[in-house]
């Protein structure tokens, strides 16, 4: 081991601790705001990068469709509940339409897309309008009706969405990996190291992407919402803050967060349908190490789950993932005794 | 309500009835969904390909999906055998699920075609046949190829699971009879999104020439990260990274790759006194026809096999028993075992009594990757 060997692997880290920053900061948001330990966060990774990769054959990519009928189960159960409360068609409907609106549009966008070969960066920006709208209708069908439930009920149902979406992933996808085209293909040398494009749009990506996030919650009147919502649900319903509307939000930006690291992953590794989960789960890993509540935090374990996991390949390649997932142990041996058991739930 | 209960009794009686009367039963566990699948979902489309019928009999195929999973491709298997009361087990494709299987086939005495290598302790494959070549022999076509090239070291990237494993000591055990030195030996897997640190690792040694061991479509990545750190040497890949995958996701990182395979999937290449070519042939004809030009792959060419030596075997064992019978099953494993040469499209199949493998060490094919197609080398 030398500088050189030390600072390649460091930039490796980095590259990859990123996006894993990305995906702690999803988890952490959604954790906060709706309480749900979102496990498929890494979905919507695969679902990014494939969604592209398959755009890019010229075909209408297998998401469109599961997407066409999430809204479509999504829009009934609204009209159902519409329907219990006002006994009326028109309310009804208007629930069922609102639903649905958003992604009939996407979904329109994407049949037309699709042979036209267009440039890869429109392409780009449509995957991650279906991977976002994907957000809201998994959680409206999934969690919405169980949003008063507790920490554990829904994290079992979270491990059902994940099985779910990885087993649709091969349906959709197949099992073959696809590894999409660079997004700018240039190399810089500096000394040791080989700096290339897409490294420095994934640097550059999850910077903005969290300046964006400070942004939102710090001056938006969505973004302050969601935080009232966090830090108590009852309170801010009877502020009039509606906590439908608020999970919904959030989950779009779960899905916003994933399809763009899926996006900024694809050209760097082969992606697989079910690549997801071990994505995801180092994003958990270091949203577990800011105790799923601080985004300084998440993103900082990120990075230390990256360049651990980096050294750690270099060292021992065959025990890489036991030294990653064995870090979670210390930092929660030291929470448990700083923190004693007053976080436990009322 | 009791006659209700009686049409169901009858029924299910019927049913038994009807599984036990069944003709040849064949159970198939693949990895039709998991990190495997990509070899499962072939084998299984070649299955449809099947003929309805062997030796008269008629053919009952229940496929079942292991998942990649160990404990489910072993409780599969305990279903197949106790409730399909099957007469032949073929799988799994994923060398981690076969080798548990195997010691629920042999518990029960049934034949266990494992479609993938699968190393087993001598004594332990009384009743399991093996239709891949096994490593030992690719290892040895590898290496043959590497020493005309004058190659002496070599270093080695593969899966952490029992592939890589039987892979490192195969390979590890014909290289050094000819004098070729193992010199690193890094390990990922399928799902990690990077092995630039491997890649430097092994690279930073600069052996004469870099061994890949992975399958499918995972086996661009890390071949990939090794060209990415500016390695001239040669690379290596097994014949479970014999498929177009390689060229798909590597492009043109992957020109010049050697791959080793089996026949089967470059049957046109393949020269006329190659004892294969025509069997080779007629399973890419009959594949392709059915899944498009270019769907060929090695594990396609496994179930193809399976029915060429079921077709030898079943008549054998047919003058002994009656299928679905304990007698039959074993009158199966024996006629494997004195089937003789028997050429498959894989290349000459030998089962023996001692020699569960099989193939002969001429089977394995190097093929070079130039212009994003197969040569053979």
């Amino acid at each position: 081991m030398d500088i050189s060997i030390a600072s390649i692997l460091m930039l490796d880290g980095l590259t990859n601790g990123a996006i894993y920053a990305l995906l702690g900061l999803a988890i952490v948001l959604v954790f906060a705001v709706t309480r749900v330990i979102f496990i498929p966060q890494g979905e919507f990774v695969a679902y990014g990068a494939l969604t592209l990769a398959i755009f890019q054959t010229g075909q209408v990519p297998g998401t469109v469709w599961l997407l066409l009928i999430l809204a479509a189960v999504a829009a009934l159960m609204d009209l159902a509940t519409a329907w219990r409360r006002h006994h009326r068609a028109a309310p009804a409907l208007q629930a069922a339409g609102r639903t649905l609106l958003i992604p009939l549009v996407v979904c329109g966008l994407s049949f037309w897309a699709a042979p036209h070969q267009l440039p890869l960066l429109l392409q780009a920006l449509l995957t991650i309008c279906i991977v976002t709208a994907f957000g809201p209708l998994v959680y409206r069908v999934a969690y919405q009706s169980l949003a008063g439930a507790s920490t554990l009920v829904l994290l079992i149902v979270s491990v059902g969405v994940h099985f779910a979406m990885t087993g649709l992933g091969l349906l959709f996808f197949g099992a073959e990996g696809f590894r999409n085209p660079s997004f700018w293909d240039v190399r810089f040398a500096m000394g040791p190291l080989n700096i290339t494009g897409q490294t420095v749009i994934i640097g550059a990506a999850s910077l903005a992407l969290i300046v964006l996030l400070w942004l939102f919650f710090e001056r938006s009147l969505y973004g302050k919402a969601l935080r009232a919502t966090a830090v108590n649900r009852l309170g801010a319903r009877l502020m009039g803050i509606s906590t439908q509307t608020a999970g919904q939000l959030t989950f779009a930006m779960a899905g916003l967060i994933g399809g763009l690291s899926g996006l900024l992953i694809g050209p760097t590794t082969t992606v697989f349908y079910d690549s997801g989960f071990l994505i995801g789960l180092k994003g958990f890993v270091a949203a577990v190490i800011a105790g799923l509540s601080s985004y300084p935090g998440a993103a900082i374990g990120a990075l230390f789950v990256g360049v651990i996991e980096a050294f750690g390949s270099f060292w021992a390649s065959a025990f890489k993932e036991v030294i990653v997932f064995t870090i979670i142990l210390p930092v929660l041996l030291w929470r448990s005794l700083r923190s004693g058991h007053s976080d436990e739930e009322h | 309500m009791k006659i209700a209960k009686t049409l169901i009794t009858a029924a299910i009686a019927t049913l038994a009835a009807g599984a036990a009367m069944a003709d040849l039963t064949i159970g198939v566990v693949l990895p039709l969904t998991g990190p495997a699948s990509g070899l499962g979902i072939p084998m299984k489309n070649a299955i449809a390909l099947w003929p309805q019928s062997i030796a008269g009999e008629k053919l009952k195929v229940v496929v079942l999906d292991d998942a990649t999973d160990p404990t489910t491709g072993v409780k599969n298997t305990q279903r197949l055998i106790t409730e399909d009361k099957v007469d032949v087990i073929i799988g799994s494709a994923a060398t981690p699920v076969a080798i548990p299987m195997a010691d629920i086939a042999a518990e029960s005495g049934t034949v266990q075609l494992a479609a993938s290598p699968a190393g087993l302790p001598p004594g332990k494959d009384k009743w399991t046949f093996r239709l891949p070549q096994s490593n030992g022999v690719m290892a040895y076509a590898m290496v043959g190829h590497m020493k005309k090239q004058g190659i002496k070291t070599v270093g080695f990237l593969g899966y952490t699971d029992a592939y890589g494993e039987l892979w490192l000591k195969d390979f590890t055990a014909e290289a050094e009879k000819n004098g070729i030195k193992v010199t690193g030996v890094e390990r990922f897997a399928r799902a990690d999104t990077s092995v630039t640190a491997q890649a430097l690792k092994l690279t930073a040694g600069n052996p004469d020439a870099i061994l890949v061991v992975a399958s499918g479509s995972g086996a661009a990545m890390p071949e990939k990260a090794i060209v990415e750190r500016g390695y001239k040497g040669k690379i290596y890949q097994t014949h479970a990274a014999a498929t177009r995958d390689l060229m798909r996701i590597g492009g043109k990182d992957v020109e010049g790759t050697l791959v080793v395979s089996g026949p089967a999937v470059i049957a046109e290449q393949l020269p006329d006194s190659h004892p294969s070519k025509k069997l080779a042939i007629d399973f890419v004809q009959k594949y392709e026809k059915a899944y498009g030009p270019g769907s060929r792959n090695q594990f396609a060419g496994h179930s193809y096999d399976a029915m060429i030596v079921l077709e030898k075997a079943v008549p054998v064992a047919l003058k002994k028993a009656k299928p679905g019978t304990k007698e039959f099953r074993a009158a199966l494993r024996d006629a494997f075992e004195g089937m003789g040469r028997t050429v498959v499209a894989h290349g000459v199949l030998d089962w023996t009594a001692q020699d569960h493998w099989g193939f002969t060490n001429e089977t394995g094919v190097m093929l070079k990757v130039v212009n994003g197609d197969w040569k053979v080398e």
